[in-house]
């Protein structure tokens, strides 16, 4: 097979809050001799609220970043989901509507810069179970996850709406998820089924509404728990964020205590691929992870 | 002809009676399906064969009338429209059968839709114009302006995104999508005078449109693909163009990326906490702050990152703005 290369968007949060994303990504290539070019001129994806305010400059800037991956002619992979989204869903409306395509272009041509629409936009965790192989990956694990029971948090970002996503995302079922159940299963461990695997974190009402956004975080964190999880895993650093460090809020909310450690997608194939703890950034967590 | 194709299916069905029972139970039953039955069709042979108490709702037959809504396996679906075949094929053999909201269940699959047609009312669902009782001619509208409805007016108030909506299951004063895309729906008609009326009731906190979780639940489940979730973004993007945003957490967290994309191109997070809060509002993230400190979640002011090329971006921010705040 030929070497996988692809463009990495790393979005913000993997370059500021989420440190041991990116560090976990680039150390999951480099093991499984991926090769990720850097998108460094790329900017803030919007995080589905610059839309919100300015939908059209949303599109123009969200335009810009595919554009640095359509000139190194490479696939885009996202690793967070909301990113992903954004990223899309922008090459979507510009790839179907040559009028809104010609405005935005217009607009870019300012910056010496094209929209063409040939590259890809496709998430990492489906960039490793596409192109890489699930198979192929078993294959190279090292240190089988096999005494964990390990609950999957999808993210919705990735998965609806599935019109959208299954152009990248190989037809995953919104209502019943796969691809991060079965990424478990090949690296050795035991994927968890619980109610919440596929839904929402909260994440986004969290200043304006944080009741909801807490109940919400409590409730993925509950039902993994309830379903005798020893952690969890999710492909989004947004989803992250809420579940491993704003766990207090949401057990205030909830009125019961709930914690689990909670890993990055790629921290959890490093783990499996014998990755170093360091490596993986494992200390960047504040819900300590305990079991490495 | 093509011959008939069955499977055995499990079908777990949701029972309760408000008026009998304490507490609601499901009925099993084990039916050879074909592939040309709709949900709606084992319900009817449940209730014809098996039990005549079985409470549902239909009338349409046809995906119209939007009443026949329930979930299976916990999605929305109309039962006159989805194949059992199709969802076994995603939720395999055993088949749950429930009313759109269980807390909402009067008899069996009947809920009591009170709430939404509350929510509905608050947006004023309908044309507000004063057009003469008598009119000379038809108040025509060009095939432009009616485009600008989208799918909104294929909403057939089936309460399948209302019933799915995470935000609304929480916080009961939230508006929800299905009202939403009605607010949408009249306040883009040409013909309509209560635009603005309907977007300070949208504006609002906690009932508005600022209380999205932005879950996508909404677009997925709409069996008329009437995307809720994109007429609310226009109805945010309406309440800035009207010129009615209010300054507070909600206008500024979507406000505060475009200054930060400007500042860095990437997203100076801390700065779009302290903006969107407020100096004062920020002091509560305090101790989240500290610990995440603690573990090199957060990047000082003087190490922020900023992406490459960043001139390019600040000339694409001048120029393709589209609004002020």
């Amino acid at each position: 097979m030929e070497k996988l290369k692809y463009a990495l968007y790393t979005g913000c949060t993997a370059r500021e809050s989420t440190p041991e994303l990116l560090k976990s990504t680039l150390a999951v290539a480099d093991k499984l001799g991926i090769e990720l070019i850097l998108l460094d001129e790329a900017s803030c994806c919007g995080a589905s609220h610059l839309q919100d305010y300015d939908d059209f400059l949303s599109l123009v800037l969200n335009a810009r970043n595919i554009c640095y991956a359509e000139k190194l002619g490479l696939t885009m992979v996202t690793i967070c989901n909301t990113c992903q989204l954004n990223t899309a869903m922008t090459k979507h409306r510009l790839d179907t509507n040559p009028e809104l395509k010609a405005k935005v272009n217009a607009k870019l041509a300012e910056v010496g810069l094209e929209y063409k629409g040939t590259s890809e936009v496709t998430h990492f965790l489906y960039a490793l179970i596409q192109d890489y192989g699930l198979e192929k990956l078993a294959a190279k694990v090292q240190v089988p996850l096999s005494q964990f029971n390990i609950a999957p948090f999808y993210g919705c970002h990735n998965i609806r709406p599935s019109e959208l996503q299954n152009l990248s995302n190989g037809g995953e079922n919104p209502y019943m998820p796969t691809s991060l159940d079965d990424l478990i299963i090949a690296c050795g461990g035991v994927n968890v089924n619980y109610e919440e695997k596929n839904k929402c974190c909260g994440f986004h009402a969290e200043l304006q509404s944080p009741r909801t956004a807490a109940i919400l975080t409590g409730n993925a964190i509950a039902g993994a728990m309830d379903a005798n999880a020893d952690w969890m895993v999710t492909p989004c650093p947004l989803c992250h964020l809420k579940l491993d460090v704003q766990n207090h809020g949401a057990s205030k909310a909830l009125g019961r205590d709930v914690h689990l450690p909670v890993l990055h997608m790629p921290q959890m194939v490093g783990l499996a691929l014998g990755c170093t703890p360091a490596e993986l950034g494992l200390n960047h967590h504040v819900t300590k992870v305990d079991f490495v | 002809m093509e011959s008939i194709k069955s499977q055995q299916v499990t079908f777990k069905v949701f029972r309760f009676n408000e008026e009998t029972d304490y507490l609601p139970y499901y009925n099993t039953y084990v039916l050879d399906v074909t592939h040309e039955e709709v949900v709606l069709d084992i319900l009817n042979r449940i209730k014809w064969d098996h039990d005549g108490s079985l409470s549902y709702r239909r009338s349409c037959r046809h995906g119209i009338c939007g009443v026949c809504s329930i979930k299976v396996n916990g999605k929305g679906i109309l039962a006159c429209k989805s194949r059992l075949f199709d969802l076994v094929e995603v939720f395999g053999n055993e088949i749950i059968i429930e009313p759109l909201s269980t807390k909402r269940a009067i008899k069996d699959l009947i809920i009591d839709k009170k709430d939404f047609w509350d929510k509905h009312a608050q947006v004023k669902p309908y044309l507000v114009s004063d057009i003469e009782e008598h009119p000379a001619q038809e108040h025509l509208v060009s095939p432009h302006d009616a485009e600008k409805l989208l799918e909104a007016d294929y909403c057939i108030q089936c309460g399948a995104c209302h019933y799915s909506c995470p935000a609304l299951a929480i916080n009961e004063e939230f508006i929800g999508p299905a009202a939403f895309a009605a607010a949408y729906r009249f306040s883009a008609d040409v013909r309509d005078d209560a635009a603005l009326q309907r977007l300070h009731v949208v504006n609002e906190e906690t009932q508005g449109v600022w209380d999205c979780v932005k879950c996508m639940e909404c677009a997925e489940v709409c069996p008329k693909d009437v995307n809720p979730i994109e007429k609310i973004t226009k109805l945010h993007n309406m309440v800035f163009e009207a010129g009615i945003a209010k300054n507070n957490v909600a206008t500024r967290h979507a406000v505060g990326f475009a200054h930060s994309i400007n500042k860095h191109g990437l997203l100076d997070e801390g700065e779009l906490v302290r903006y969107s809060e407020g100096n004062i509002g920020v002091m509560k993230h305090i101790p989240e702050a500290i610990a995440m400190f603690a573990k090199g979640k957060i990047v000082m002011p003087w190490n922020m990152p900023k992406s490459k090329n960043l001139d390019e971006v600040k000339k694409l921010i001048k120029s393709s703005s589209t609004v002020k705040f």
